[in-house]
């Protein structure tokens, strides 16, 4: 039995070259075409040479049948059917049939009167090369060497679980084995090359190209098809204006949180209704951690602890560091969506990043009014960071479908509960100055008299989101606002 | 065995070695940074006092923002300016 030599069409001779498996109906059903092929092609001084994807015994009936069983010339060739029938003229496919169709067989062959007792026509099988449970396998096998990271071994002795946090590459959690099979299937989920750069990474001001971020996706457990929220995560995060550099050393409790809008969202799995926030959605999950893990991986943000020194300083940080991300719920929101509200169009996969801590409950099961409804959630939103610290704290208002609906009854909309709140949030500066109410805590002397807007304008975000049932909405209060510290940023998800 | 990709930069960021600390200010300049923290001004305001009288030269800096890294002309300035500096780095 002669082997294939290698998946080049330049390695093989002229003539026809027909891929078929023993396991395919169609393929049995065409020898008699392929068995008159071989003569006829054969007189008129051509050849056909036929590869055979599971038994190299087939077809019995042939002669001289190629061993392809490593599918590397299916691979290469992007054979998807069998059986497929190519053309071949100098190392170049001329023709390709797929399947069997005599009169196709006979145009590309040139041979007439092709098996005349078989029906006209009928569909083929798939090629074992794009068999799902091997196609991974063979893309590292024939495209692996295209990645640029270093390989690193894993010892057959070493549990391969634990050698993620041995290398020091885990938030605490396990990490999934970034292998070469994985990494290439993560890059599948996005049409960008391999090789692109990113982002900076701070802290350290790594260029993160799109594969070394794939590395980490896998680690962070994300499905290919997350990647792209990924890569849009990574590109707000590293922008001058999100801050990332001082998000992540600063002593106070905020980490990036991330939303999500447009047709990807629902398209991915991820969770904007029961539980948003909460555990359970491997989307919300991994793309907040895949984020987190670059930041640490490729830019040497590590945490400190009570043993070693980190450039996380953060006095306590929030369980939301691991991962907190989730989709807006558009489709019954009073609001246009966020990132319709941020500039960009409705219908475009959009992605805001936001320097957060932890949600902040607004339990108000009594109002039925907007007017009271507001009231609530002012005097919540009085509270972010501190009831007598105004403007350096941004926050997000995340109302929830119960309490947006009482806004929808009444036709208000974003720009409307915006106008209310900010009436409500006009504070007294003497309630606000160093040791008013006994609290040494406070604004300067200088602001007793006036009237200070607890946020700066623009500060307050609102959005929707949430199960159905609840009458309790959140408040995701933020980090030093502006162009001091933080920046809400959104940007395009592109694939 | 397993072959995995590194996740890493795959080295460690370039390490910035600081200058000798010096075991008398005598004769040297001293940058008081002040990080925009709030009352640091404080703490340097007294520190710069202190230094004054012990006859030490001494000039004043602050970052625009203690929630970003000092921009690198700051950076620069106390680097070609000064001998030693003195961060006030929290409130």
């Amino acid at each position: 039995m002669l082997q294939p030599t290698s998946g080049l069409l330049s390695d093989t001779s002229d003539g026809v070259i027909a891929v078929v498996k023993q396991d395919c109906p169609t393929c049995e059903l065409v020898v008699p075409a392929l068995e008159q092929l071989a003569a006829g092609l054969s007189e008129v001084g051509q050849s056909l040479t036929v590869l055979s994807q599971d038994d190299p015994d087939f077809p019995q009936s042939i002669t001289g049948v190629l061993d392809e069983r490593g599918l590397e010339f299916s691979w290469h060739n992007q054979i998807e059917t069998v059986p497929t029938l190519l053309l071949v003229k100098d190392g170049k496919e001329l023709q390709r049939t797929v399947g069997w169709s005599r009169e196709q067989w006979e145009a590309l062959s040139g041979i007439a009167e092709l098996a005349p007792d078989l029906p006209e026509q009928r569909p083929g099988c798939g090629s074992l090369s794009v068999d799902p449970n091997l196609s991974d396998e063979l893309t590292v096998r024939f495209s692996g060497s295209t990645l640029h990271s270093r390989r690193i071994e894993i010892a057959v002795l070493e549990d391969e679980m634990e050698a993620g946090f041995d290398r020091g590459w885990s938030d605490g959690l396990p990490v999934v084995p970034p292998t070469e099979a994985r990494v290439l299937r993560m890059l599948q989920g996005t049409t960008r090359d391999a090789q692109d750069i990113v982002a900076i990474v701070p802290p350290d001001l790594v260029e993160a190209t799109v594969e070394q971020i794939a590395v980490n996706a896998v680690l962070a457990g994300c499905k290919p098809e997350y990647f792209p929220v990924v890569l849009a995560a990574v590109e707000a995060a590293c922008s001058q204006t999100f801050n990332m550099h001082g998000l992540l050393a600063t002593t106070y409790f905020s980490g990036p949180v991330i939303v999500v809008n447009g047709p990807i969202a629902e398209r991915i799995g991820m969770n904007g209704a029961n539980n948003a926030f909460g555990q359970g959605n491997r989307a919300n999950m991994t793309i907040g951690r895949a984020l987190q893990l670059v930041i640490r991986n490729l830019g040497g943000g590590r945490p400190g602890d009570a043993r070693r020194s980190g450039i996380d300083m953060a006095v306590l940080g929030n369980p939301g560091k691991l991962s907190f991300c989730f989709a807006e719920r558009e489709h019954d929101s009073p609001f246009t969506p966020l990132s319709v509200a941020r500039g960009m169009d409705p219908g475009v996969d959009a992605l805001t990043l936001f320097a957060g801590q932890g949600p902040t409950p607004v339990a108000d099961q009594i109002s039925r009014t907007p007017e009271s409804l507001a009231r609530s959630m002012a005097a919540v939103l009085r509270t972010v960071a501190h009831p007598k610290l105004v403007i350096a704290f941004d926050a997000m208002l995340v109302v929830t479908p119960e309490h947006g609906r009482i806004f929808t009854e009444a036709g208000w909309d974003r720009a409307r509960l915006l106008q209310e709140l900010e009436q409500l949030l006009l504070l007294d500066g003497d309630d606000l100055i160093r040791g008013a109410n006994g609290i040494a805590e406070g604004l300067p002397e200088s602001v007793a008299g006036t009237q200070m807007p607890k946020f700066r304008p623009g500060g307050l975000h609102i959005l929707h989101a949430g199960g159905n049932a609840g009458l309790f909405s959140a408040i995701i209060g933020g980090w030093v606002s502006g162009p001091m510290g933080s920046e809400l940023v959104t940007i395009e998800i592109k694939p | 065995m397993t072959v995995v990709l590194d996740p890493t930069a795959g080295k460690p960021a370039a390490a910035i070695e600081t200058v000798p600390r010096p075991t008398s200010l005598d004769g040297l300049t001293v940058a008081l940074l002040d990080i925009s923290k709030a009352r640091g001004d404080v703490f340097l305001d007294r520190v710069d006092q202190r230094l004054s009288d012990l006859g030490i030269a001494t000039k004043r800096f602050k970052k625009p923002t203690f929630a970003k890294p000092a921009p690198v002309d700051l950076r620069h300035e106390i680097a070609t300016s000064c001998d030693a500096v003195i961060e006030a780095l929290a409130d």
